[in-house]
Parts: C-alpha cells; sequence; structure tokens
C-alpha cells in the first residue's frame, strides 16, 4: 500500500516552546491511525501541519506525494468543538455545505443542485437528514459531531482526520461515532485525535503515540513501557475495565 | 412632519441618509456583532477624527480625511494583529486614542477660527449635504455589492475561519476585505450617528433581530429594516423636540432592544408556565 501522508524530520516551535521535535511518520492508503497522547502533547498541531494550518519549522510534508499547499482539497477535516462560535446564525444544511465551496473565489457563488444532492445523501447516511434546519448550537453534543463529520465527508476526501471526535460525548455517542468512522475507514484513510483509548482500541488497526516526540507508531498494540513514557502515569488508569484492551499486560504482570 | 419633508430639501436629505446607512448598518453590523468586532469597529472610527481633523488642516472635504484614516487604520490593525500576534484589543485601544489625538492637534494646527467638531462626534442627519448623499450611496452601493457578490464565502469565513482555510479560500483576501467594508460602513455613519455613538447603532440592530432569526441573510435583511425605523423615528424625536439626532437615534434604539428583550423573556416565560401547568393538568 502507498503512503498518503508521509513526514520527516518535522518540528514546530511556538516561539521557544517546541511542540513537535523531528516527527517521521508515514500513513498508508486506508490506514485508521488513532493518534494518542497528553493535553499539550501536538496532536492537533500535527494535524494543523498536515493540513498547512501551520508551516513547520523544520522538515518536510507530504501529502498524496505532493506538498501541502496543493494538496488541501484531498483532505477532511472535523476540528475541536472551540474553533467556532454556536450561537452563529446557520442551520445544519448550510454548515453542511460549507463542504462544497471549492478553493476557486466565484462571484455571485450559489450552491449547485449536485451541491445539494450530495449533502442530502451524507445527512442520511450519517442520519441527521432530520436536523437540517436546526441551528447549529441546538443540537447535542453526537448529533454536533456528525454533523462536522458529514461537513468533511461532502468534500469527497480521501483522508479524513479528526480532532478528538469523542470528547465530551457519553459513551453510547462514543461507540456510535466509531462505527461510523470504521464503515467509512474502508473508503477512505481515517486519522482520529482522542484520548479513549477503549473506544480506540476496538476500531482503529494503528497508533501513534505522540508527546512531542514520536514515541510509538504501530499495531494496536502496546506494551506498558511505551505509554508509560507517553503518558508518564501507570497504563492501568487507562486500560482499567474494558473489554477490548489496546493493551498487552507486561509480561510477569498478574492481570 | 412629513409635510416639511416634502417642503424641505435638508429633511429630504436627511431621509435619504437615514435608509443609506441603515443599508450599510444591517449588513455590516450584522458581521460585527457575529464576528465579535464592535470594539474593533470602535477603534477604527474613533482613528477617523484624526483624518477629519486632517481634512480641515489641509482645507479639502473632512469625510474625505475621515475615509482615508478609517481604511488606514483599518488595514493597520488586520496587519500588525496578523504579524504581531499583538492582542487586538491593545491595537485598538492605542488607534483609537492616537487617532483622537491627531484630530484635536490638526485642528489646533488649523489658522482660523476653530470649527465645531460636534456634528462630526455626535452626528447631524439634519446637516447632510448633498456632497454627503453621494459619498454616503457610493460606499452603500460598494458594501452591499461586495456582499452580495461573496456572500457564500463570508458567511463561511464568519462561521468556521479555519476549516475555510483548509478548503483553500484565501481567508486572509476576505478579512482585510471585511476591515474595508467596515471602514467604508463607519464613514457612512459619520454624518449621522457621529464617531462617538456609532458601535451602537451597528450593534443594537442585528442585537435585536438575532433573537428572532438564525439566518445570516434575515439578519441582515431585518437589521436594515430596524435601522430605518430608528433612524427616521430619531430625526422625527429630533426635529421636533429640537435635540441631536445622533442622540435621540441611539437613545430610542437602545431603549427598543431593551424593551424588546423584556418582553421577549416574559413572553417566554409566560409560554413556559403555560406549558407546565398543561402538563400538570395531564
Ligand atoms: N497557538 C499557540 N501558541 C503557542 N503555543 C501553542 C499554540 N498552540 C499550541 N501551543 C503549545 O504547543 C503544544 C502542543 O499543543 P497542541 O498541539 O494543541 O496539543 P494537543 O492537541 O496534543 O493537546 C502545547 O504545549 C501548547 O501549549
Ligand atoms: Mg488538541
Amino acid at each position: 500500500m502507498k503512503n498518503v501522508i508521509e513526514m520527516s524530520g518535522v518540528s514546530v516551535y511556538y516561539d521557544q516552546i517546541c511542540a513537535l521535535d523531528h516527527i517521521h511518520l508515514n500513513i498508508k492508503e486506508k490506514e485508521f491511525l488513532a493518534i494518542i497522547g497528553p493535553n499539550g502533547g501536538g496532536k492537533s498541531t500535527l494535524l494543523k501541519v498536515v493540513l498547512g494550518l501551520i508551516k513547520p519549522d523544520k522538515g518536510d510534508v507530504k501529502v498524496l506525494g505532493q506538498p501541502v499547499r496543493h494538496s488541501q482539497s484531498a483532505i477532511g477535516y472535523v476540528p475541536q468543538f472551540s474553533s467556532f462560535d454556536k450561537q452563529f446564525p446557520i442551520d445544519v444544511t448550510d454548515v453542511v455545505l460549507m463542504g462544497r465551496l471549492s478553493d476557486r473565489i466565484r462571484l455571485f457563488h450559489s450552491f449547485t443542485k449536485e451541491d445539494r444532492e450530495i449533502v442530502e445523501k451524507v445527512m442520511k447516511q450519517l442520519e441527521i437528514d432530520g436536523l437540517k434546519n436546526r441551528q447549529i448550537g441546538q443540537l447535542s453534543g453526537g448529533q454536533l459531531q456528525r454533523v462536522l463529520i458529514a461537513r468533511a465527508l461532502v468534500t469527497n476526501p480521501k483522508i479524513l482526520m479528526l480532532d478528538e471526535p469523542t470528547a465530551s460525548l457519553d459513551a453510547n455517542a462514543k461507540t456510535q461515532i466509531y462505527a461510523i468512522l470504521k464503515e467509512l475507514n474502508q473508503k477512505v484513510t481515517v486519522v482520529v485525535v482522542s484520548h479513549d483509548m477503549g473506544a480506540v482500541s476496538s476500531h482503529v488497526n494503528r497508533i501513534a503515540c505522540l508527546n512531542k516526540k514520536l514515541y510509538y507508531h504501530g499495531e494496536a498494540q502496546l506494551n506498558n513501557n511505551v505509554v508509560r513514557q507517553v503518558y508518564g502515569c501507570p497504563i492501568d488508569l487507562i486500560a482499567h475495565g474494558i473489554p477490548h484492551r489496546v493493551l498487552k499486560t507486561h509480561e510477569g504482570e498478574v492481570s | 412632519m412629513i409635510r416639511a419633508v416634502l417642503q424641505y430639501d435638508f429633511l429630504q436629505n436627511a431621509v435619504l441618509s437615514a435608509v443609506l446607512a441603515s443599508i450599510a448598518c444591517g449588513i455590516i453590523g450584522t458581521i460585527i456583532i457575529e464576528k465579535k468586532l464592535v470594539m474593533m469597529s470602535g477603534g477604527i472610527a474613533h482613528t477617523s477624527f484624526g483624518g477629519i481633523g486632517l481634512g480641515y488642516f489641509l482645507n479639502i472635504e473632512p469625510i474625505i480625511g475621515a475615509l482615508v484614516f478609517a481604511i488606514g487604520a483599518a488595514l493597520g490593525i488586520a496587519t500588525i494583529r496578523r504579524k504581531y500576534q499583538t492582542h487586538s484589543d491593545v491595537l485598538i485601544g492605542m488607534f483609537w486614542a492616537v487617532g483622537m489625538a491627531l484630530g484635536i492637534l490638526f485642528i489646533a494646527i488649523t489658522p482660523g477660527y476653530p470649527p465645531d467638531m460636534t456634528s462630526y462626534l455626535f452626528g447631524d442627519i439634519l446637516t447632510v449635504s448633498p456632497m454627503d448623499l453621494w459619498v454616503m450611496a457610493a460606499l452603500g452601493g460598494i458594501i452591499l455589492l461586495v456582499i452580495a457578490l461573496l456572500f457564500n464565502y463570508f458567511r463561511a469565513y464568519l462561521f468556521d475561519e479555519e476549516f475555510t482555510t483548509v478548503r483553500g479560500i484565501r481567508t486572509v483576501f476576505l478579512e482585510y476585505m471585511l476591515f474595508i467594508l467596515i471602514s467604508l460602513t463607519i464613514v457612512v455613519l459619520i454624518r449621522v450617528v457621529g464617531i462617538i455613538l456609532i458601535i451602537a447603532l451597528l450593534s443594537v440592530p442585528p442585537a435585536i433581530a438575532r433573537q428572532f432569526t438564525y439566518d445570516l441573510k434575515k439578519m441582515m435583511l431585518s437589521s436594515t429594516l430596524l435601522g430605518v425605523v430608528f433612524c427616521l423615528m430619531g430625526l422625527w424625536i429630533s426635529y421636533e423636540l429640537n435635540i441631536a439626532s445622533g442622540a435621540s437615534i441611539i437613545l430610542f434604539s437602545v431603549l427598543s432592544f431593551i424593551l424588546v428583550s423584556v418582553v421577549k423573556s416574559r413572553l417566554q416565560m409566560l409560554r413556559k408556565v403555560n406549558t407546565d401547568t398543561k402538563d400538570t393538568q395531564l
């Protein structure tokens, strides 16, 4: 399988603070990758570098073999909740339609019938077609997250990147979101930032552990040492009581 | 007063300028409160006072000076904010005060008897000249046209700048465009309510409108209509009671805002109580 995202030697500094330190990361086509790591570990920064929102201070990023600037339309992006004002006067349909805007600014632009049909189809697929005329603030967390995923999907992306899509959702909504992503993963590469080891473990096939440096990238099976290094805390906190464990117990440890 | 409007040119000018001001105000005011740029607009408005002073000093039309200063302030604030990531309220504060100081300075060094600045500071819709009207009409037309041309892009940019950027749309261009439109709006409004009162006329109509709709276009439209009502009522009050039009327009607008908000929350409470009693009856 070919690589859809290639990062080599990427470093990012905010003033003096180093957020990413020499990251080498290749993401393969149709991979379902979870990026985990502590708060402030640079997960959002990494997504933003790939999206072209932040220019890396060092290193090189290629998306589908091209420099970031020319590949923006290939990535569907689902930001963290906080990136917009939920009181904004806009309804669900118009939010999803935003994904159909193309990069060439056209005067008196209006959305075509095709745009609306695509939006309709995706909203049906994510079971949010009943919410069409709701103002964006009048949704539950899980509904809003589906709307944002729909907006990313109508761009026809090859890669879907989601920044903590299940933070602040209840367990049921979390499972639903991951089920949706799993299904989407049959056609597109999915990269998801998450703290949610439980849900991650039963769905993704690869994990990247990020805390400034990339500590681990591989199968969704981790041993204690890596996690302890990344999070700096004992892992039974993370894996406790979860049926599908991400984490192999350490040899010799009583499980 | 209606007979007077038909009779006197200056009243016709006043009514026309009220309508023109309301169009600019409804469209840009809506954007300003949604993008949280009210203080920014206040800063640009006050900076333009420097331009008015310069206009007197150079003996050119003061409103042209205001236009130049307003655009300069808008572009300056936008650029510095982007480049140095300064907190915009610090910047706004500096532009605000420096503009006022320059205005005073220019007036002071202008030879001859100092002009009366109150009409620029507090607005005087009854002294709008045909020249002012032409400027207002041209600027209002530009504002309307640009927003109509780029409406979908502006809405996307206002709602979620980051996502719009990721889509490859040049949001920096939209931002500069928006800031220029704000400065044009301010120049349109200076003659009507004056530099000091502008932010109220920009923010009150959309603040009322947003209580009744969550559609950006409808909000712009109803803000415009509300603006017309406020300006004409204010004009009438000012004509009848012989007080400055800027003050009467602003006071009338803010009173309406309070009234609407109180009535609306009362109605909501009543409705809630009604459904509650229904529920207990069931
Ligand atoms: N805009 C910014 N300016 C300065 N520092 C930032 C900015 N964004 C993030 N940082 C810093 O960079 C580091 C990584 O942040 P981030 O990528 O948001 O982490 P995560 O998403 O993993 O929580 C943190 O130390 C954070 O404080
Ligand atoms: Mg983050």
